[in-house]
């Protein structure tokens, strides 16, 4: 059992988890995750390694409530523990000499980027945050991404905090008013990386995506991971889960993350007691259909 | 005594099977197990041969002919005495190995008639002996060696009782979150119910193995850092072949398209035929294809059988006969409603408006020359394409070496393959490092991985006690 040391809200459905996990700790490099497993019966899924305390024996979760696993995830409190905590899993991102890297995160993929920011940073790195969420309440770690960063950019879709706009938006006004960008590494919600990699495309910058596709094993025993990447089949677990972004087919990916919708749909109204009804429309997962409501207000 | 003349006269004892249409729609075990009469008329048609030719038949040479004799007279403590000694996970070869190819092939009496049921026999002592022999294992001195193992199949759990036998702390490292290897992800509940594995790891554990899941060799620890900073004086590396290969064919990418090993570790180890008590999905599917002709693939397909595919078809480019997989698996699958498509091979998974299989198309093939296997080599026939529809397409055609492990060990040899090499004491290119199973064989069996866990086993031994404090070689 994985003990739980922390455990809080950073926005809403959006928690941050302190576990000891020693092992990982000790040999956690920006880029790896992890996959961890609730309790018995349980799924496995892959969570990126947001920090690591080495001494403390901890690593740190940033975790999004998007269905079933993951909202038992988040429902467990300091001093609960978890079953399973396997890693660190995954190749740690290349951290090279780039002069001037830009990281764009969005939800939590800004928990990924902040590991990357320090690494970047440590090795002599000019380094620039952009990242952003719906509204105000839906920023997260610019405090420690600040620490990090010679820049950052806080963005809202909704104008009410820092740059109004998509990350976007904002990478594509840096990448045309600085000569100096070497690379720009992203990582969040697959539509947002795949712009990212149409923004920086026509400039030709170095772009690497975190992909998160879906994982059962995280050891390359499954192939269920598998996206392709120019003319090759990787399997993201070992292989990556960092890929030139300008060579990753989205397409695919986005595709192949929908192929449990319906069973995904039916765990989560398992969990929270709801029957869907037909009759007033409600098909699937009542989760999702209250987020899109609340996106199309 | 009964005379040989007597013993030649007694029938093959049928295995007692879980009837075809019912067990089509469950997961328990396929064969019942032999019942205490039948087990020793079995037992008594062993000809109890001088040159017990099925001995050499045998992977760890189990002693047939005595164990045989002793469930013949009755005394099952002693059958399970003699079997034990050279095969320490006999409930599970019992009945998982291809004794056919194996100490049955061998057999004299397979020379006229059928031989005698040896893995029915070895099943029967060790599940008699699960539930009435107590583990007789007296703790050893402590030689103040430690060896770690790394991963938990047959090959490395093997490995780490003979070792803790000899006194040696053993420390288990598998990557998954339980023990097992294939045993537990791979081969279906039905073919080998988990329980029994269970069984073995809790024996191991109380013969003082200590297991230690969720850790990955190469990632959590490196080889060099167990040897130099966890001060393990030797290691035993059984990884396995996990990684599975795809044909290659457009369309792979698609929704429903799985490796044997997803599809099989979805359903087994994470229990998706019980979706709602537990939570990992596994595609709905009323059709479904499986390619591949050995255990994986009949594996695969009798599990889609069980999850409700009508028809599961399993499609293989040579004929029958040249399947690798066991002769009972493919009689039980035939009997359970699989559809055998023979003599063809997909050459491209097709897929409907939304990113979902809805077919595979395949082509015929016919068998010409024998290629190196000896085998004949198949040879698409030209305008023979044809389509089998299905939601769920599942490939078995095999594994390679996953490079995890001996990418991050810098001096560790392999081959082209990427298999790790190894002399004839199973010690690789570093040494104090020891390798076997199916990560030195390539895809091979489970009584293979077990041999070489045993005949490592020896040479770790012998390494350990002439090295010095430091697990260094010492002169
Ligand atoms: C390398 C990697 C790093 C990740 N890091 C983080 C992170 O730091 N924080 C975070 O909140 N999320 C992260 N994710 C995504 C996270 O794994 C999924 O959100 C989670 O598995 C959803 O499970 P669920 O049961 O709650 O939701 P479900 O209802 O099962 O699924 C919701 C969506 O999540 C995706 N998903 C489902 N199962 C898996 C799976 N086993 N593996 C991957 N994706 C799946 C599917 O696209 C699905 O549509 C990461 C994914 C990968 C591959
Ligand atoms: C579906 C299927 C059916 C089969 N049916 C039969 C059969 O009927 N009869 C038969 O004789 N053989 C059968 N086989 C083959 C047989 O299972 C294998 O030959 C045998 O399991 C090999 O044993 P092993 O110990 O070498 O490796 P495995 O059983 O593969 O075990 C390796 C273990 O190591 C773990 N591991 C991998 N990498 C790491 C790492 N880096 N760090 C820590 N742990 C790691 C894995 O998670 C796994 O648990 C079948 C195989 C499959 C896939
Ligand atoms: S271990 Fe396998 S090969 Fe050996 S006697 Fe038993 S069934 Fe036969
Ligand atoms: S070869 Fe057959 S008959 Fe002879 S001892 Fe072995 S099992 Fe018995
Ligand atoms: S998650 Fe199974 S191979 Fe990557």
């Amino acid at each position: 059992m994985f003990k739980i040391e922390q455990s809080e809200w950073l926005a809403p459905k959006v928690r941050r988890l302190v576990v000891q996990a020693p092992r990982v700790a000790r040999r956690h490099e920006p880029g790896h995750f992890v996959i961890v497993r609730v309790c018995d019966g349980g799924e496995r899924i892959p969570l990126t390694i947001a920090d690591s305390d080495a001494e403390a024996g901890t690593i740190t979760l940033v975790v999004q409530v998007v269905g079933a696993t993951t909202e038992k995830l988040c429902a467990l409190e300091a001093g609960g523990a978890m079953e399973n905590v396997v890693g660190p899993l995954g190749r740690p991102t290349e951290i090279e000499e780039f002069g001037h890297a830009i990281l764009v995160g969005g939800g939590v993929g800004t928990a990924v980027i902040y590991p990357q920011a320090a690494a970047l940073k440590k090795s002599g790195n000019k380094v620039t945050a952009i990242f952003g969420g719906r509204s105000k309440e839906y920023v997260i770690f610019e405090k420690e991404l600040a620490v990090h960063c010679d820049a950052v950019h806080p963005c809202t879709d909704d104008g009410s905090y820092g740059y109004h706009g998509f990350v976007t938006g904002k990478l594509k006004e840096l990448l045309e008013s600085c000569g100096d960008i070497g690379a720009v590494l992203t990582a969040g919600p697959v539509p947002m990386m795949r712009a990212v990699a149409e923004v920086t495309r026509p400039f030709g910058v170095k772009t690497i995506a975190s992909l998160n596709p879906i994982m059962v094993d995280g050891t390359g025993m499954c192939g269920g991971c598998r996206v392709t990447v120019g003319s090759d089949m990787k399997f993201a677990c070992v292989d990556g889960p960092e890929f030139d972004a300008h060579a990753v087919d989205f397409g695919e990916l986005t595709d192949r993350l929908t192929t449990y919708r319906d069973q995904e749909a039916l765990a989560w109204n398992r969990l929270n007691g709801c029957t869907p009804d037909p009759a007033k429309g409600e098909s699937g997962c009542k989760l999702r259909e209250s987020e899109e409501a609340a996106a199309n207000q | 005594m009964l005379k040989p003349s007597e013993r030649m006269k007694i029938q093959r004892q049928p295995m007692p099977e879980q009837d075809a249409q019912k067990r089509a729609c469950n997961f328990e075990e396929v064969n019942c197990g032999y019942a205490a009469d039948a087990a020793s008329t079995e037992a008594q048609r062993c000809l109890q041969c001088k040159d017990a030719k099925c001995i050499g038949g045998c992977p760890v040479g189990v002693k047939i002919a005595d164990f045989a004799e002793a469930i013949a007279r009755d005394d099952l403590a002693a059958a399970a005495d003699i079997l034990f000694a050279d095969n320490v996970l006999p409930g599970i070869t019992g009945r998982v190995c291809p004794q056919e190819t194996q100490c049955e092939a061998v057999c004299v009496r397979s020379k006229k008639g059928t031989p005698v049921g040896i893995g029915y026999l070895e099943r029967y002592v060790a599940d008699w002996a699960r539930e009435n022999r107590k583990d007789l294992f007296e703790p050893p001195n402590p030689t103040g060696k430690r060896v770690a193992v790394v991963g938990a199949g047959p090959g490395g759990l093997t490995c780490a009782g003979e070792l803790a036998k000899h006194g040696h702390a053993v420390t288990v490292f598998e990557a998954l979150h339980v023990a097992g290897g294939v045993l537990v992800y791979g081969i279906p509940e039905f073919r080998l119910p988990k329980d029994i594995v269970r069984a073995e790891v809790e024996t191991l554990k109380a013969r003082g193995v200590e297991i230690v899941t969720d850790v990955v060799i190469g990632q959590t620890y490196t080889i060099d850092e167990l040897m130099k900073e966890e001060g393990f004086d030797a290691i035993f590396v059984a990884n396995g072949a996990g990684l599975p290969v795809f044909q290659g064919i457009p369309g792979e990418n698609l929704k429903g398209v799985y490796s044997a090993n997803e599809f099989l570790t979805r359903v087994n180890l994470m229990g998706a035929y019980q979706f709602g008590q537990t939570d990992t999905p596994v595609i709905d599917a009323s059709q479904i294809v499986v390619v591949g002709g050995g255990n994986t693939a009949m594996d695969a397909v009798r599990t889609s059988r069980r999850l409700g595919a009508d028809p599961a078809t399993l499609v293989y480019r040579r004929s029958r006969e040249e399947m690798p997989a066991r002769v009972e698996e493919v009689n039980h699958a035939e009997e359970e409603g699989v559809v055998f498509r023979m003599l063809c091979s997909p050459v491209e998974v097709l897929g409907d408006d939304n990113g979902w299989v809805r077919a595979v198309r395949c082509i015929k093939m016919e068998l010409g020359e024998p290629d190196d296997s000896g085998r004949r080599r198949p040879v698409p026939i030209p305008d023979s394409e044809f389509e089998v529809p299905c939601q769920v397409f599942i490939e078995a055609i095999g594994t390679q070496a996953n490079p995890l492990l001996t990418q991050t060990t810098p001096g560790l040899k392999t081959n082209k393959w990427g298999n790790i090499v190894v002399d004839e004491n199973n010690m690789t290119s570093i040494p104090g490092v020891f390798a076997g199973g199916d990560i030195v064989r390539g895809g091979a069996t489970v009584i293979l991985a077990m041999g070489d866990g045993k005949n490592s086993a020896v040479s770790m031994h012998e390494y350990l006690m002439k090295s010095d404090g430091n697990g260094k070689a010492s002169g």
